[in-house]
């Protein structure tokens, strides 16, 4: 026999002998902590453990793996923690590729799971089951929120703009089914694209009155600098996930007055939303952004479910968790029959701060209690 | 003409004096088999199905790389391409059980839900796939091979990226594994020893092939082409053949791997995934009948302790391959069994 | 579809390609001269763009950042061929492919190390920003502009440093012969170094450049990576000319493709499904391009050697 053999019989040894313990809480988060987009990761994760260490509880244990956004691996991570770490709750994860691989078979396998930011719309009709939470959002509620709210302020050429992917695709969707109107002209571009010089000649070629566009994280960023360099005049609206406070940071100057929609906004008059902002800037010295926002949501949803039943009592939490018994950051907060948030929506403006740099101001709602169209194909 | 070495299966191992090294080569052998069978066996009688799955994913990781290093060791051809094949087979398990779950129709063809339909269906696809980007790939050499199997691996990626009728990025999922007659192949431990045998079988056919004389010719191709066309046998359709094998090899894996993960998406495409084939590949020893198995069980280890050891493993994992390449070129097998590789 | 959009977009194209010129030709030089196949040149493309955006976050001018980013990237190349790259020369492609991968994971993994994953923020100076009339009525960013005329003076400064200076002529004679350089009595190593920094130092000006139109963040060098091999296999691996020309193809055909495969599939589907095809197939473009040539002409437009 060789090293390599004994390293391994030693290892199944090690953790054959780790048994769980009974009355503890284990929690297993999977989420993107590195390669592109890890920031959205990054601040669920510091707004769910701020919660989780405000709580004091020293009987929830938190297991945290980074997925690297890739689903196989967050796969291989989730059954990791169902079948060796015995966790009660799973949540954490971010892209919607990775939660369609990963929840169906989780929910299924009898272990909860709270979505503290993916809404792919087969997990809320199609595939929607009762161990699963959404905390966030449906992903279509933010454009289709804006779609209204354009529809209001008396657009009538929108230009729309998104990456050829079924995020992509459903955003755009999305936003027609709440803009009711003739739109001037949609274009998708290639997911991870860099350069925009093409769509914004395109753009500046067509007669439209605004730009509604979805392209999260990075691309976000280079579209917004090449658009403002264009010279285009033209009001320029997004879901939030493209003017986040860290990505209007990268952009500068040139994402000063973007209108974008969110569920929820750092300067929301409420004592939840004031002591969460607070206590997050105290710890993590930057301004929380929506994924921080739900990520503490998440882990306050949990506490509040913990208080009143274990999860090895697996109806009584589930009622818990749908009576949806805590202080959101967003003010009210409750759950649709599929088991996702009907909420507001609110119109965000990004603007020159007080230090200069470029941050949101809540402007007014779009949307009140928005619930997605899929919930009518949930059979639960 | 020196005959290179020859790595053996112990099962056809045929007589003949062995020398030293070769002995230890052959224990060396049995103890991966052994250990690649004997901890999930041990896993599951503990109840960890986790580390039965483990075995599974390295199992049809190695079994990937033994596609690949028919073509890479070898046939010295450096395909950086391989992912297609993977993606591909894990693609037709993901659309065939799409379609068997939703009663649909595929161009007139119902959809399966049986593995042994499935595979067939993936050897297929990625035997014509690759026979068509091997006829093209094959008239270049050199980088030009590397660089051009690389552009027909982001083609099918970015195809598969953008396809809206199966996922698209987002993938497919598989929401129950597939079945096999009389097997549960729900069961981790039977679904491990399924992966198992069909390893055992790629590992014999390579073998039982290099030893033929198609084998022989394949590696003169490889060391010498002027001589082989000397003889009168032309290296092209030599090489497309053992191209065609290798592809099929991996596209097998990548149907199994689908079904181990229950999903299948564009990243087993990228050129990620043809990276990390090389790697495990490369990790192993080039053009060594266990390399593969050696390579995947270093490689699938090292990404779990390090993942759970520190957010930034890449920057190991990295460092540890830049080690291997630059100062234990003949990768883990050859440095516990010594020997010269083939490549 | 009006001319002066045609022209826009052909400019667009032409943009792209100045810059996958200066990837590229880096790229080409290294394999021509040395014969080393680098993966790891889309991280030297990082570092130019992460130096640009912190000395000018801290110097407050693009032009110091401009040149800290190209110096830094020159040095990193320097130090990673002391280091690494030289073990390489005499060694398989294979082995080749293998370590410069490994570097890749380094430099982003070590960056996000460094930096942390948020993007950092970097923008072009007030008199580079803002757009200029074109003949016709549209309007250009001035930039974008400033980013074609730097690959243009690049590519007119190789071309005099390769035929005109006693660098280049050694250069060119490392390119056709590597064992005669040597018995030439020139110091083959020092010649190699600086032929790689030089070659980092093209990936990190690019870099810096498109720092000021893009997002500055760990990986942003791997999707022009993928391009510039697309572009130096067109050209002919080793050939500067080569390079040049297949850049300028490959950024003229994906920006058209790109806009104008929709449009074409519109004509004869519903808007939405001409988008999806449309896109899929502009995505594929440039592969099916390369492919194309190479199965005509196996060693690409312009050969140099194998």
């Amino acid at each position: 026999m060789n090293k390599l053999t004994r390293a391994g019989l030693g290892l199944l040894m090690t953790t054959a002998v780790a048994t769980a313990q009974a009355e503890e809480v284990r929690i297993g988060m999977i989420t993107t902590l590195s390669g592109g987009g890890s920031h959205l990761g990054v601040d669920v994760r510091d707004g769910f453990m701020l919660a989780i260490e405000q709580a004091q509880r020293d009987d929830i244990e938190v297991l945290i793996q980074d997925d690297a956004r890739r689903p196989d691996l967050a796969k291989t991570l989730s059954n990791e923690f169902m079948q060796r770490d015995d966790v009660d709750i799973m949540t954490g994860i971010i892209w919607s590729n990775l939660a369609m691989a990963v929840v169906p078979s989780v929910v299924r396998q009898g272990t909860f799971y709270l979505s503290p930011n993916a809404g792919p719309s087969d997990l809320a009709g199609r595939l929607c089951h009762e161990n699963y939470f959404n905390v966030a959002y449906q992903n279509d509620n933010l454009h289709g929120a804006m779609g209204a709210y354009m529809r209001e302020q008396g657009f009538e050429r929108p230009f729309l703009m998104a990456p050829n992917y079924p995020a992509g695709t459903d955003a755009l969707a999305g936003f027609k089914h709440l803009y009711e109107g003739e739109v001037v002209d949609e274009r998708y571009t290639q997911l991870g694209q860099t350069d925009y010089a093409a769509e914004i000649a395109q753009i500046r070629a067509s007669d439209a009155d605004s730009l509604f566009f979805f392209l999260p994280g990075g691309m976000g960023i280079s579209f917004m600098k090449q658009w403002e360099n264009s010279g285009v005049d033209m009001p320029v609206f997004g879901a939030a996930f493209s003017f986040d406070e860290i990505i209007i940071k990268a952009v500068g100057d040139a994402a000063i007055g973007a209108i974008n929609t969110s569920e929820w906004a750092y300067d929301m008059d409420n004592e939840a939303n004031r002591a969460f902002v607070e206590a997050f800037r105290e710890a993590h010295d930057r301004t929380p952004t929506l994924y921080a926002a739900q990520g503490y949501d998440t882990a306050r949803l949990i506490l509040s479910a913990l208080d009143k039943a274990h999860p090895d009592d697996k109806d009584a939490f589930r009622e818990a968790l749908r009576a949806a018994d805590f202080a959101s950051v967003r003010g009210k907060f409750r759950f649709g029959s599929n088991q996702h948030p009907i909420q507001d929506i609110f119109v965000r403006e990004v603007v020159a701060g007080e230090d200069g740099e470029p941050t949101n101001r809540l402007v007014g709602i779009a949307v009140e209690d928005i619930q997605d169209v899929y919930a009518e194909q949930c059979q639960m | 003409m020196t005959e290179p070495p020859h790595d053996t299966f112990p099962v056809l191992e045929r007589s003949g004096a062995p020398r030293p090294w070769r002995h230890r080569q052959g224990l060396v052998q049995l103890g991966l088999l052994a250990l690649t069978l004997l901890a999930p066996l041990l896993a599951h009688l503990l109840g960890e199905a986790y580390y039965v799955n483990l075995a599974t994913r390295i199992v049809l990781v190695a079994m990937a790389g033994v596609g690949l290093n028919l073509a890479l060791g070898y046939g010295g051809m450096i395909s950086f391409g391989h992912a297609a094949y993977f993606g591909v087979g894990g693609y037709a398990a993901g659309i065939s059980a799409y379609h068997a779950f939703d009663g649909s129709l595929l161009m007139g063809l119902p959809g399966s839900d049986d593995m042994l339909v499935i595979w067939l269906v993936a050897l297929l696809a990625c035997g014509l796939l690759a026979l068509v980007i091997g006829a093209v790939s094959l008239r270049t050499g050199g980088v030009y091979f590397i660089m051009i199997t690389l552009a027909f691996a982001q083609m099918v990626y970015y195809f598969a990226n953008s396809w809206p009728s199966y996922g698209g990025q987002d993938g497919l999922p598989i929401y129950l594994r597939n079945g096999l007659p009389m097997v549960d192949s729900q069961d981790p431990l039977s679904f491990f020893l399924i992966c198992f045998a069909l390893l055992l079988l790629a590992m014999a056919i390579t073998s039982r092939l290099m030893a033929s004389r198609f084998g022989a010719a394949l590696t003169m191709a490889r060391l010498n082409e002027t001589r082989l066309a000397t003889a009168g046998i032309s290296p092209y359709p030599i090489r497309l053949t053992a191209f065609v094998i290798s592809a099929m090899i991996t596209g097998l894996a990548g149907a199994l791997y689908a079904d181990l993960n229950g999903f299948v998406s564009p990243a087993m495409l990228s050129w990620h995934m043809s990276g990390e084939l090389m790697v495990i590949v490369i990790l192993g020893g080039v053009g060594r009948l266990y390399g593969p198995l050696a390579g995947a069980i270093v490689y699938v280890l090292m990404e779990t302790l390090l993942g759970g050891l520190t957010e930034y493993w890449q920057f190991f994992l990295g460092l540890v391959l830049l080690g291997v390449v630059l100062f234990a070129r003949q990768g883990v097998i050859g440095w516990l069994a010594g020997g010269e590789p083939h490549g | 579809m009006s001319l002066t959009l045609l022209i826009e977009q052909l400019i667009n194209g032409l943009q792209l390609g100045t810059m996958l010129f200066l990837m590229a030709s880096g790229l080409t030089l290294v394999f021509g001269v040395m014969g080393l196949i680098n993966l790891a040149h889309g991280s030297f493309y990082m570092v130019g763009a992460y130096v640009t955006a912190l000395a000018t976050a801290s110097t407050g001018s693009f032009l110091l950042g401009l040149a800290a980013g190209t110096l830094a990237a020159a040095v990193a190349g320097g130090v990673v061929e002391l280091l690494v790259i030289r073990r390489l020369y005499r060694r398989p492609h294979l082995d080749q492919v293998l370590a410069t991968f490994a570097l890749i994971l380094i430099f982003s993994e070590g960056t996000r190390w460094l930096f942390g994953s948020s993007p950092l923020w970097l923008s072009p100076p007030e008199w580079l920003s803002g757009s200029v009339a074109l003949p016709g009525g549209s309007r250009y960013p001035v930039y974008r502009l400033m980013i074609i005329a730097v690959g243009v003076i690049i590519a007119a400064g190789l071309y005099l440093l390769i035929s005109h200076t006693r660098l280049g002529m050694r250069i060119r004679a490392g390119e056709s012969d590597r064992e005669m350089i040597g018995a030439l009595g020139i110091d083959i190593q020092r010649l190699y170094t600086l032929v790689f920094a030089l070659g980092a130092a093209l990936a990190g000006l690019a870099g810096s450049l498109v720092g000021g139109l893009q997002s500055v963040q760990v990986g942003m060098g791997e999707p022009v990576l993928i391009l510039a091999f697309v572009v130096i296999v067109i050209g002919g691996i080793g050939s500067i000319k080569g390079a040049l020309l297949g850049a300028v193809l490959v950024g003229v055909v994906d920006t058209l493709g790109r806009i104008f495969l929709p449009t074409l599939f519109g004509h004869f589907m519903s808007p939405s499904e001409a988008a999806g095809v449309g896109t899929a197939l502009a995505a594929m473009l440039i592969y099916i391009l390369m492919a194309v040539i190479l199965a005509f002409k196996p060693k690409g437009l312009f050969a140099a050697h194998d």
